[in-house]
């Protein structure tokens, strides 16, 4: 395989095709559109299913009707469009059917814009819908991290009959850079032992979210709740760059941890030593990471394409060891490069070190 | 304990279950037609022999409970979503057969887009929609099919269509759709119009497994505990009245559907 030149949207869409996903449903919505666009003529092709839904809301129940039937399937959207299948984000979960669902924010609220923003980050990490359940949430920061992610969503969605959201941003959709996709992998055949197929040669099977009993339902969400353990036990997933030695921590995630890198960087020219941690999971949370770099660095700054979601997590880790800034725009704009440096050399100055 | 166990040696069994119901007391009130349009379909889908290739949709509203009665594969749709979930399982399972049982509140009120919609593709599946012009499960409470003037726990002075609207056809608006092979509107108020609505029910598993398109039987159903009637009462209510508002009969049935040997 060799490097392509690829969108952001068509890359996630050509890399979930070869990861051999079986059905798409989505409806058009800026900015991931490419990707719903790129699968309507290959899903077709390679003669899987493939349909435009009237609403995001009938899209994710598409999607929830194929999961039930054991099949691998997906939707994607964007912040609008994601609020629309919070419904469906619920009965997903309760009934324990896996499901991968890329979500490309943009601005909010409302109608917002349709610039990037990582404004569904509480939406996505702490409430996609009523009850108390947890998605997974992957964070890539550049185009081949996406396509590697796809890979990742499936079989983590699979392996634990899991709803997996993968939080992409406007930028990280609409940018092209150049990636190697997967090769092209079979699709899967035969259904999981749980899938409703028909009851031929067997027991009748139900899929449902409902339990009238309470106790029984109890159960349910205490088996859930032992579920999302085991993944928090297993799952979390960060990278870390030059935070052997580092005073000053930065995180940040997907796009903006990625100009977090270049922050960084430009730091230690200057003679700070900034290291970054960059979140790849922000559900599970690299919290224990987080809680024991606040023991040996002195001080952390946050940025976001938001108000300071990401934000409360780390405060959560860091428990107040060490003074936290935070650097967010919102409504569609980026942060830029001297602008955060700007906020780690006021960070600096808080506490005491280095010189501009 | 089976059926037959107890019965005398000397006596033939000539009536019981249907293989693809379940031997269990329903949850529905006295008077309720849901167990009969549950056994119509049981023994619609044991004449056509697809009970191991069968998925039903469970709806939200008094049949929420539907698959406990079924002995086929079921899933459990958000309220009014059943027919995009249908569409889902039916497209990645092009060779099972995939029905639906919705009632007023779910198919003509939160999940009209889903039902049009889905009835426009001509989704290869069958819609069993139950019309009863009441919220049962919620305590009584105006439907989208609930007739003018008629008095509920949420249109306490009677329905009136200046603030409500009026009741919704909706066979009649399915059959406009170009996906639609046969849309009927049915009532099981005595033995001839049961018999006739699971002839009905028959032809609409029948146009899904010729994969003509899509098939919906409407069936006009009582509720006798939210309308204050006893179970006769209330049938005869919902010959004399319910039939005015939503006249019976055949609104679409294309040539292929027709010539089907139901």
């Amino acid at each position: 395989m060799t490097k392509e030149l690829l969108k952001g949207n068509v890359a996630f869409a050509e890399a979930a095709v070869r990861y051999g996903v079986q059905a798409y449903f989505g409806y058009p919505i800026t900015p991931q559109s490419e990707a719903l666009e790129h699968l309507s003529g290959r899903m077709i092709d390679e003669g899987r299913v493939f349909l435009q839904a009237e609403s995001e809301v009938a899209a994710i129940n598409m999607v929830y009707g194929a999961a039930c039937a054991g099949v691998r399937v997906m939707a994607s959207t964007s912040g609008p469009g994601f609020s629309l299948m919070a419904e469906g984000f619920s009965y997903i979960a309760g009934s324990e059917v896996p499901v991968v669902v890329v979500n490309m924010m943009r601005g909010g609220p409302g109608l917002g814009n349709i610039q990037p923003s990582q404004s569904d980050y509480f939406f996505m990490t702490k409430s996609a819908g009523h009850g108390d359940f947890h998605a997974i949430v992957l964070a890539p920061a550049n185009v081949q991290e996406l396509i590697d992610m796809m890979g990742l969503a499936f079989d983590l969605a699979e392996k634990y009959r899991t709803l997996v959201f993968v939080a992409g941003d406007g930028a990280l959709g609409q940018m092209m850079e150049s990636a190697e996709l997967p090769p092209m992998q079979p699709v899967r055949t035969e259904r999981p032992d749980w899938a409703v197929t028909g009851n031929a040669g067997r027991e009748s099977r139900v899929i449902t979210s409902l339990y009238l009993d309470p106790d029984q339902l109890e159960e349910l969400n205490l088996h859930l709740q032992r579920k999302l353990a085991v993944i928090k036990a297993n799952e979390i997933r960060w990278q870390e760059y030059q935070t052997d030695d580092a005073d000053l921590l930065l995180i940040a995630y997907g796009t903006v941890g990625r100009i977090c890198l270049s922050v960084m960087r430009e730091a230690r020219q200057q003679g700070l030593k900034v290291g970054l941690l960059r979140p790849q999971t922000l559900w599970p949370f690299a919290e224990a990471r987080i809680a024991e770099l606040a023991g040996r660095v002195r001080g952390i700054l946050v940025a976001e394409m938001s108000a300071g979601q990401m934000l409360e997590d780390v405060e959560r880790a860091v428990k107040g060891k060490v003074p936290i800034r935070f650097h967010g725009r919102m409504g569609g704009n980026m942060p830029m490069v001297d602008e955060i440096l700007a906020e780690v050399w006021k960070l600096a100055a808080e506490i005491g070190i280095g010189e501009q | 304990m089976t059926i037959q166990a107890v019965i005398p040696e000397d006596m033939e069994l000539v009536y019981s279950y249907p293989a693809s119901l379940t031997a269990r007391s329903t949850h529905y009130c006295p008077g309720c037609t849901h167990g009969i349009v549950h056994r119509l379909i049981a023994e619609v889908i044991d004449e056509l022999g697809i009970q191991g290739q069968t998925i039903g949709i469970a709806p939200v509203g008094c049949a929420v409970l539907i698959y406990d009665y079924f002995d086929v594969d079921f899933v459990e749709a958000s309220h009014g979503r059943a027919p995009a979930m249908a569409t889902g399982l039916k497209r990645v399972n092009p060779d099972k057969i995939v029905f639906t049982y919705q009632g007023d509140g779910d198919l003509a009120a939160i999940g009209t887009a889903e039902i049009i919609q889905a009835a426009n593709r001509g989704e290869s599946i069958t819609t069993i929609f139950i019309n009863n012009a009441i919220y049962g499960m919620t305590g009584g409470q105006m439907a989208p099919t609930t007739l003018e003037g008629m008095v509920t726990t949420s249109s306490p002075g009677g329905r009136d269509p200046n603030i409500a609207g009026h009741p919704v056809q909706m066979s009649e608006i399915l059959a406009t759709t170009a996906g639609a092979v046969y849309i009927t509107r049915e009532i099981v108020a005595d033995i001839a119009s049961i018999n006739k609505t699971k002839n009905a029910i028959k032809r609409a598993f029948m146009a899904q497994i010729a994969g003509l398109g899509f098939a919906c039987v409407e069936v006009l159903s009582t509720c006798p505990t939210n309308w204050n009637m006893d179970p006769w009462k209330a049938m005869e209510w919902a010959k004399e009245n319910m039939a005015k508002t939503f006249p019976l009969g055949t609104f679409k049935m294309a040539d292929a559907v027709k010539a089907l040997k139901a």
